[in-house]
């Protein structure tokens, strides 16, 4: 439950930059979060929930875009989108370690006024 | 921090020293006497008005861990400037980290400290100071792993000068901690006999951020029916790339290659002396 962590860390930015724009409140914050960052959507609602109380977010919504797991093959450059955890090259059939996308975990955006 | 022996507590977290035997107490300033208003100081400015401004979107995008990275990367040009090779053990509760640990510190042939996470009891750190290694514990109390700032601070504790290898027993999870970079050199992801093969595919995450990967307790493999040929072909297919090592810390069976690695990466890092 790593989630309660990242949802204090995230609040914290988004704190400090609705501060420095002097906004009153803020009503929305979007987090971009990759398929394969190991972090699990509803859990992160569920401490955003408690940890709004009390801040000028309390009643801000989360929106969370989920970024699909994007890998390039380091034989043959294909791009591709793994179907699994198991990154094979749909092309030459070569395992892949690194990814271009999915290990995201990011504020994208505050909706303040 | 506190002034007596050291320790510190933040947030629940604490750095237990090893001669930690004292209180420590509940130290409040407010003095029920206190009750002079604060008044606040900024100018009544006709012009100043504190109406909500216009609604509008504020483009971040920032990473989240952002500050334990910053925080990693300074652990990490700290740990190479004292020529120490760094691992990050993360494993499942019970998986045999400290006992392997244990033998480790004590066969590779490198002056070895050890930093134990756990959320709660210092036994770890014990268990490490009577065969004579030196330990410091970290117990997190809720918190489900280690992040950068808590390993400088313990580390810390320990003489760094005279070491060549720092172990950092990360808490005992297989989520959690795969997020969190602690400014290790190498990562190294245990996986017991008792747990099954396919443990790599129900925790991608973790196993794909390892640079190594133990397969420990073989020696009780055959009675828990434990397929070695399934296992390792299930982490090269979550990773590639880590280096496996089979092993039992009990029997001493695959330690040497193991040993050898460690070897291998500390000469590869500075002064071998």
């Amino acid at each position: 439950m790593h989630e309660l962590s990242l949802i204090t860390e995230t609040l914290a930015i988004a704190l400090r930059n609705a501060e420095a724009e002097n906004a009153q409140q803020i009503h929305r914050l979007t987090m971009a979060i990759g398929a394969a960052s190991g972090v699990v959507p509803d859990a992160l609602q569920f401490a955003f929930d408690v940890a709004i109380q009390g801040t000028i977010a309390e009643n801000a919504e989360l929106a969370i875009e989920t970024i699909p797991v994007t890998c390039q093959c380091p034989q043959c450059q294909t791009q591709f989108s793994p179907p699994d955890w198991i990154y094979e090259c749909p092309t030459c059939q070569t395992l892949v370690s690194q990814t271009l996308t999915g290990r995201e975990i990011q504020l994208k955006s505050l909706e303040v006024s | 921090m506190c002034g007596t022996c050291g320790c510190v507590s933040e947030n629940g977290v604490t750095i237990l020293t090893p001669d930690h035997s004292h209180h420590h107490g509940h130290r409040d300033d407010h003095n029920p006497d206190h009750t002079h208003h604060h008044g606040h100081t900024h100018s009544h400015d006709p012009q100043h008005t504190h109406t909500p401004t216009l609604p509008r979107t504020l483009d971040l995008t920032q990473s989240v861990l952002a500050k334990n990275d910053r925080l990693a990367e300074r652990n990490r040009g700290y740990f190479l400037a004292k020529n120490l090779l760094v691992l990050n053990v993360i494993s499942s509760p019970g998986s045999g980290k400290t006992t392997l640990l244990q033998a480790t510190a004590q066969n590779v042939g490198l002056s070895c400290g050890v930093v134990v996470g756990d959320l709660e009891t210092d036994n770890d750190a014990q268990r490490f100071r009577a065969g004579g290694i030196p330990s410091i514990q970290i117990t997190t109390g809720t918190l489900c792993h280690l992040e950068a700032d808590m390993v400088l601070t313990a580390a810390q504790h320990l003489n760094l000068d005279a070491l060549q290898l720092l172990i950092i027993e990360n808490v005992g999870n297989l989520v959690c901690p795969a997020a969190y970079d602690l400014g290790e050199t190498l990562r190294v992801v245990l996986l017991s006999t008792t747990e099954g093969e396919d443990k790599p595919l129900k925790y991608p995450t973790l196993f794909k951020s390892a640079d190594v990967v133990l397969l420990t307790k073989l020696d009780i493999a055959e009675a828990v029916g434990f397929d070695e040929a399934t296992a390792l072909a299930n982490v090269q297919a979550i990773n590639p790339t880590a280096s496996i090592f089979p092993v039992s810390a009990k029997t001493g069976l695959g330690m040497a290659a193991w040993y050898d690695c460690l070897q291998d990466y500390r000469a590869g890092i500075g002064d071998p002396s």
